[in-house]
C-alpha cells in the first residue's frame, strides 16, 4: 500500500483538486499537499494526494549516467 | 508509462549489474537492507539478486506498513468495527491481516461489522458526511508518506465541524525504526541501507543523517524502479569501499534534503509524537509513531472510544517478526506457501504485496537457488 506513481497533472481544479493522466486514464486527486502546481507537471501520487513534484531535469539527469554506466560496461566486456 | 518505464530498461539493467560485479571487492560481504515493502517487491518481481554479485546479500526491512502493525492495534480496529454505531474505513491491505481469534476486518465485516474500503481519507469524510448518524472511524496506518493525507483530513473534518468523524491514528515513522535495528547490535549484521524513496519525498533525506553518522552507516536514499535499486546498490558498494558512511541520494528527481515543508507542517499542525509504540517485529520503538495532537482531541479515537492497547503475541508458527528484524528470509518459515498463502495469509508479511513472503511467493520461490 505504499506504493506511489508519477502522473502528470492535465488541468487544475477548484479546491486544491487537480486531473492526472495516469497511462491515458484520467482521475482527479488533491494537490493541497504541494506548492504551486502546475499544468504539465509531474508529481508523485499516493492513496490520491500528490506528495511531492518530480524534477525532469534531474530524472535526464540519473538516466543519462545510468545509461552512460552501462554503455561503457558492453564496451568493456564485448 | 513516463519516468516508469525508462526505470526498467532491461539492457541498462544489465550494464548497471556489469558495473557493480568491476566494483565489488571479492574478499568482502555487503549486507544491504531494503527499508522499504516497495524495493522488497521490486527485487522480487525483477529478479534482481540474481543480477547481483554473490558477495552482495539484500535483507528485508520493516519498511511494510501493514506488515508492521501489530495484532493489538487491529483487534482495537475489529472492536470499534464490530460498535453498531460505527463505520470503520481502512486503505485495503489491512482489511486482510490475520488478528486474534482467527479474526481480521474482512472477518469482521462477515460478521455484519460496517468497514469500508477507502482509496483516500477524502472517501473517509465523504462517508462521514453522507451518514451522520453514525461513528466514522479512519483506520490510519502507513509511514511518512501516507500521514500528511490523514493531517489534511484531520483540518478539513474541523473546518467542516464533522463531530462524527475521528482518525484512529497508528502512523509510524522511519528514522527511529532504522536506529532501532541498528541499536539491537548483534541481532542483525548490516552494511548499508536501501533507504526509503517516496518517504524522503515528505520528510527529505537529511532525517537519516544522524543515524548513519551515530551508527557508522552508509544510507542511499533509492527509487523503486529496477534501475533505481540497482544504482543504489552501486551507489552503497562504492561508499562501503571508500569506508564513507554518508547519506546520499538516488533519487534526485523527486527527493531533496529537507522534503515538501507544506506536508510536514500540516502533519506537526495535526499529529504528536509517540512515546513508545509497538512494531510487530521489533516490539516497543522509542519515539517512532505519532498520536493526534492534543488541539485536535475531538477527532482523536483512541480518546473517543476510550480504547486501550493490548500485546498480543504473533502466531507461533509464523516468523514475520524474525523477517522483520532482517533476521530469516520467508523460505525460513516452515508454513511458507503451504499453510500460509495470499489466499489465506497467517501472518501479515503474506498480506500486502510488499511484504517479504507475499514478494517471495509471487516471484521468488521457482527462481532456482535464488535467495528472497
Ligand atoms: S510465510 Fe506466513 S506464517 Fe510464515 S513468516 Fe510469512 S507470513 Fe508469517
Amino acid at each position: 500500500m505504499c506504493l506511489a506513481m508519477p502522473v502528470r497533472i492535465s488541468q487544475l481544479l477548484p479546491d486544491d483538486m487537480a486531473v492526472v493522466d495516469m497511462d491515458g486514464v484520467s482521475r482527479e486527486v488533491s494537490v493541497a499537499l504541494i506548492d504551486t502546481p502546475q499544468e504539465g507537471d509531474y508529481v508523485i501520487l499516493h492513496v490520491g494526494y500528490a506528495i511531492g513534484k518530480l524534477d525532469a531535469e534531474e530524472a535526464a539527469r540519473t538516466l543519462a549516467l545510468m545509461d552512460q554506466l552501462a554503455a561503457s560496461q558492453s564496451e568493456a566486456t564485448p | 508509462m513516463k519516468y516508469v518505464d525508462e526505470f526498467r530498461r532491461g539492457d541498462i539493467a544489465r550494464g548497471m549489474a556489469a558495473h557493480i560485479h568491476t566494483l565489488v571487492q571479492p574478499d568482502r560481504q555487503y549486507r544491504l537492507m531494503e527499508f522499504c515493502g516497495g524495493h522488497t517487491h521490486a527485487i522480487a518481481r525483477y529478479g534482481l539478486t540474481g543480477l547481483l554479485p554473490d558477495n552482495i546479500r539484500l535483507i528485508h526491512g520493516p519498511g511494510c506498513p501493514v506488515c508492521v502493525l501489530p495484532i493489538g492495534r487491529v483487534d482495537s480496529a475489529i472492536e470499534l468495527a464490530l460498535r453498531p454505531d460505527v463505520i470503520l474505513c481502512s486503505y485495503g491491505d489491512t482489511l486482510r491481516v490475520p488478528a486474534s481469534n482467527k479474526m481480521s476486518l474482512y472477518q469482521a465485516r462477515a460478521k455484519g461489522a460496517d468497514v469500508r474500503m477507502v482509496y483516500s481519507t477524502s472517501d473517509a469524510l465523504q462517508i462521514a458526511r453522507d451518514n451522520p448518524h453514525k461513528q466514522v472511524v479512519f483506520f490510519a496506518i502507513g509511514f511518512e508518506t501516507t500521514t500528511p493525507p490523514t493531517a489534511l483530513a484531520l483540518i478539513q473534518a474541523r473546518q467542516e465541524k464533522l463531530a462524527n468523524f475521528s482518525v484512529f491514528c497508528n502512523h509510524v515513522l522511519t528514522p527511529p525504526a532504522m536506529r532501532h535495528l541498528l541499536a539491537a547490535g548483534d541481532a542483525v549484521q548490516l552494511d548499508g541501507f536501501i533507504g526509503p524513496s517516496h518517504v524522503s519525498t515528505v520528510i527529505g533525506s537529511a532525517p537519516y543523517a544522524a543515524v548513519a553518522a551515530e551508527f557508522a552507516k552508509p544510507v542511499v536514499i533509492a527509487g523503486f524502479e529496477p534501475l533505481d535499486v540497482l544504482q543504489s546498490v552501486a551507489m552503497l558498494v562504492e561508499q562501503i569501499n571508500a569506508g564513507r558512511t554518508e547519506v546520499e541520494t538516488q533519487f534526485t528527481r523527486a527527493v531533496t534534503a529537507q522534503g515538501n515543508a507544506k506536508a510536514r507542517s500540516l502533519v506537526a499542525q495535526t499529529m504528536t509524537l509517540r512515546d513508545s509504540f509497538e512494531w510487530r517485529g521489533l516490539g516497543q520503538v522509542p519515539h517512532s509513531a505519532l498520536a493526534i495532537h492534543p488541539d485536535f482531541a475531538e477527532f482523536d479515537a483512541e480518546l473517543r472510544f476510550a480504547l486501550a492497547y493490548r500485546h498480543v503475541p504473533d502466531h507461533k508458527a509464523c516468523e514475520c517478526g524474525a523477517i522483520l528484524r532482517g533476521q530469516k528470509r520467508p523460505q525460513d518459515c516452515k508454513v511458507f506457501a503451504i499453510v500460509c498463502n495470499p489466499d489465506n495469509p497467517l501472518g501479515s508479511c503474506m498480506v500486502s504485496s510488499e511484504g517479504a513472503c507475499a514478494a517471495h511467493y509471487h516471484y521468488g520461490r521457482f527462481v532456482e537457488g535464488q535467495p528472497a
